[in-house]
C-alpha cells in the first residue's frame, strides 16, 4: 500500500519536474502506437470488409489464419521480425533493427489480425435481406459498402479499440526489436520492465500510471467516437 | 448524422496532425544533433553488453561521453553475456562489453572477435537471507557451495547463460556437484535484478555481481555472506566484432569505443562511479 502511494507521488513528482526524458518516452510511445494502429486500421478495415462480404475458395482457411493471428504472442512476432531485420537477415541491409520502425512493424503484426478479424465478423453478421434491399434500390458497390460501414460502425470502432489495446500493452516484441535504447526506442512498457529489473518499483509504478492515463485518454476519444449518434 | 461526420473527420484530422507534428519534431531534434558535425554522417554503433553495466547506471554516464567525442550514435543492447556473445558471433553487434573470460576467449579463437581488451573488474558475492539458515557466513566459496548443496538450501540461479550464470556453473563444476539434484535449486532465466528479487522473496541464496547488489540493496532483504575469494573475481572485457568475418560491422566506431573504454580519462570515471551514492566504487579500473 505504501508503495502504491509512493508510486503515485513519484508520478506526480515526475510530471511536475518536467523531466524531458519522461516526456520523450511518453511521446515515443504515443507516436509508435498510433502509427501502428493507423496503419493496421487502413489495411485491416478494407481487408475485413472484403473477407466478410465476398466468399471465395479458401476463405475459411484465411479466416483460421486471421483468428490465430489475433492471439499471436508478441514475443513470437518479435522473434520473427528480429530475424527478418538482422544484418544477416533478408532486410539486413536497411539496418532497421533497434529502431522505432521495427517496433511499429511488430505492433502492426500483432494488431492487424485483430482489426481484420473483428471487422470481418461484423460484416458477416449483416442480414442478407438488407443486402438484397440495398441492391434492389440500385446502389453501386461503393455506395453499398458505405452504407454497410455506417451500419456496423460500432463494431468497426470496437475492432480499432481492441487493436489499440493490443499495441499499447505490447512489451515483449518492443523489447526484442527495439532494444530499449535510451532516447531512441525506449517506450513506457519497456521502461517499466527495466525499472522493475533495477528494483526501482516507485518509478515503475509511476510509469504505469502514466501509461494507463495515456491508454485512458485515447480509449476515451475512440469510445466517444464509437458511441456518437 | 452531420455532426457525427464532422466529429469523425476532426478526429482523423487531429490524428494526422499529431502524426505530422511528431515527424516534424523528430526531424528537428535529429538536425539539432547533427548540426555541429554536419559534414559527417552520424553512424550507429551497436554495443551488446551485459545487464549489470546498464542496471548499475554506468553506461548512462559513459555512453554520452563517448558520443560527444566521436561521431557515433551508440545503440546499447543490454542482454545476458551469453546473448551478447552470440550477437558477436552472428555479426549482429559491432562491439561487445562482457564478463565471461573463458567464453570470450572462444570468440577470439574462432576469429569472431578481435582487439579484446581488459577494462575493469568488480567481484561476485554470495548473498542470502540475514539469518543464514545454512550457516555459510565467512566460509570459502567452494565450502559454502558444498554446504548449500548438502543442506538442500534454496538457491536461486540466473539460468540464462549470462556471465554470472557461467561463473556459478564453473564453481559447481569444479566441486563436481550437479546443482539440479538439490530440490531447493531454482533457475529464473532472468536478469540479475529480477533474480535478486526472487531470491529475497524466497529467502534463498544467490550469487551476484557486487554492482547490481549495491544498486538494489535497499529493496532487498539479503546480506553478503561470502566475498573476497579469488575465484569470485568478475572481469569485464571490451572487444570488437571482426570486420573481416562480418562485413556489415562498423569497425571504425568499434575500434574507437575499445580505445575509449581503456583510456585514462574513462578509467577515472569508472573508478569514481557510484562512490558518492554507495560509499564504494561499483567497478575498479583494470586495464592491461
Amino acid at each position: 500500500m505504501d508503495l502504491l502511494i509512493e508510486g503515485l507521488k513519484k508520478a506526480i513528482e515526475m510530471l511536475i519536474s518536467g523531466d524531458p526524458e519522461i516526456f520523450e518516452i511518453t511521446w515515443l510511445t504515443l507516436k509508435v502506437s498510433l502509427t501502428a494502429v493507423l496503419v493496421s486500421t487502413f489495411i485491416g478495415i478494407p481487408a475485413g470488409v472484403i473477407l466478410g462480404l465476398i466468399s471465395f475458395p479458401g476463405r475459411r482457411f484465411v479466416l483460421i489464419l486471421i483468428n490465430i493471428g489475433m492471439g499471436l504472442p508478441p514475443v513470437v512476432a518479435g522473434l520473427w521480425i528480429t530475424m527478418l531485420l538482422w544484418r544477416s537477415g533478408p532486410l539486413g541491409s536497411f539496418s532497421l533493427l533497434y529502431s522505432p520502425f521495427a517496433i511499429i512493424m511488430a505492433q502492426i503484426l500483432v494488431s492487424l489480425p485483430i482489426i481484420i478479424g473483428l471487422t470481418c465478423s461484423a460484416f458477416q453478421q449483416i442480414d442478407e435481406k438488407m443486402l438484397l434491399q440495398i441492391k434492389s434500390l440500385g446502389a453501386t458497390r461503393l455506395q453499398t459498402v458505405g452504407l454497410l460501414v455506417r451500419e456496423v460502425k460500432i463494431a468497426i470502432l470496437a475492432a480499432v479499440i481492441a487493436g489499440f489495446g493490443r499495441v499499447i500493452a505490447e512489451v515483449g516484441a518492443a523489447m526484442m526489436v527495439g532494444g530499449n535504447i535510451r532516447g531512441e526506442t525506449r517506450i513506457l512498457t519497456t521502461s517499466i520492465v527495466m525499472e522493475v529489473s533495477k528494483g526501482n518499483f516507485d518509478v515503475a509504478l509511476a510509469l504505469s500510471f502514466l501509461l494507463m492515463s495515456l491508454a485512458f485518454f485515447i480509449t476515451f476519444l475512440l469510445t466517444n467516437l464509437q458511441q456518437r449518434n | 448524422m452531420k455532426l457525427k461526420q464532422i466529429f469523425s473527420l476532426s478526429m482523423i484530422a487531429m490524428l494526422i496532425f499529431m502524426m505530422t507534428a511528431c515527424s516534424n519534431s523528430t526531424d528537428e531534434t535529429a538536425s539539432k544533433q547533427e548540426q555541429p558535425k554536419a559534414a559527417e554522417e552520424v553512424k550507429d554503433l551497436i554495443l551488446a553488453t551485459t545487464t549489470s553495466t546498464q542496471d548499475s547506471g554506468l553506461l548512462d554516464v559513459l555512453i554520452p561521453m563517448f558520443e560527444e567525442e566521436s561521431n557515433t550514435n551508440v545503440k546499447t543492447i543490454a542482454v545476458g553475456t551469453g546473448q551478447a556473445l552470440e550477437m558477436g558471433t552472428k555479426g549482429e553487434a559491432d562491439v561487445l562489453l562482457v564478463h565471461a573470460p573463458a567464453s570470450e576467449q572462444e570468440l577470439v579463437d574462432s576469429g569472431d572477435a578481435v582487439n579484446r581488451k581488459r577494462v575493469m573488474y568488480n567481484d561476485f558475492i554470495l548473498v542470502g537471507p540475514a539469518n543464514d539458515p545454512a550457516g555459510i557466513k565467512g566460509m570459502e566459496v567452494g565450502e559454502a557451495f558444498q554446504k548449500l548443496f548438502n543442506d538442500g538450501a534454496v538457491f536461486i540461479s540466473r539460468g540464462d547463460d549470462s556471465g554470472t550464470h557461467k561463473k556459478e556453473l564453473d564453481i559447481w563444476k569444479s566441486h563436481e556437484i550437479t546443482p539440479g539434484d538439490n530440490a531447493g535449486y531454482a533457475e529464473t532465466g532472468q536478469g540479475m535484478g529480477n533474480t535478486l528479487q526472487v531470491a529475497a522473496e524466497k529467502q534463498g541464496y544467490v550469487i551476484t555481481d557486487r554492482a547490481t547488489y549495491l544498486a538494489q540493496k535497499e529493496n532487498l532483504d539479503l546480506e553478503i555472506l561470502v566475498e573476497g575469494d579469488e575465484d569470485l573475481l568478475n572481469i569485464y572485457h571490451v572487444m570488437q566484432v571482426n570486420p573481416e568475418k562480418h562485413d556489415k560491422v562498423y569497425s571504425e566506431g568499434a575500434e574507437e569505443f575499445v580505445e575509449f573504454m581503456i583510456n585514462e580519462e574513462t578509467q577515472k570515471v569508472i573508478e569514481e562511479f557510484g562512490q558518492e551514492e554507495y560509499g564504494e566504487p561499483l567497478f575498479f579500473p583494470y586495464t592491461e
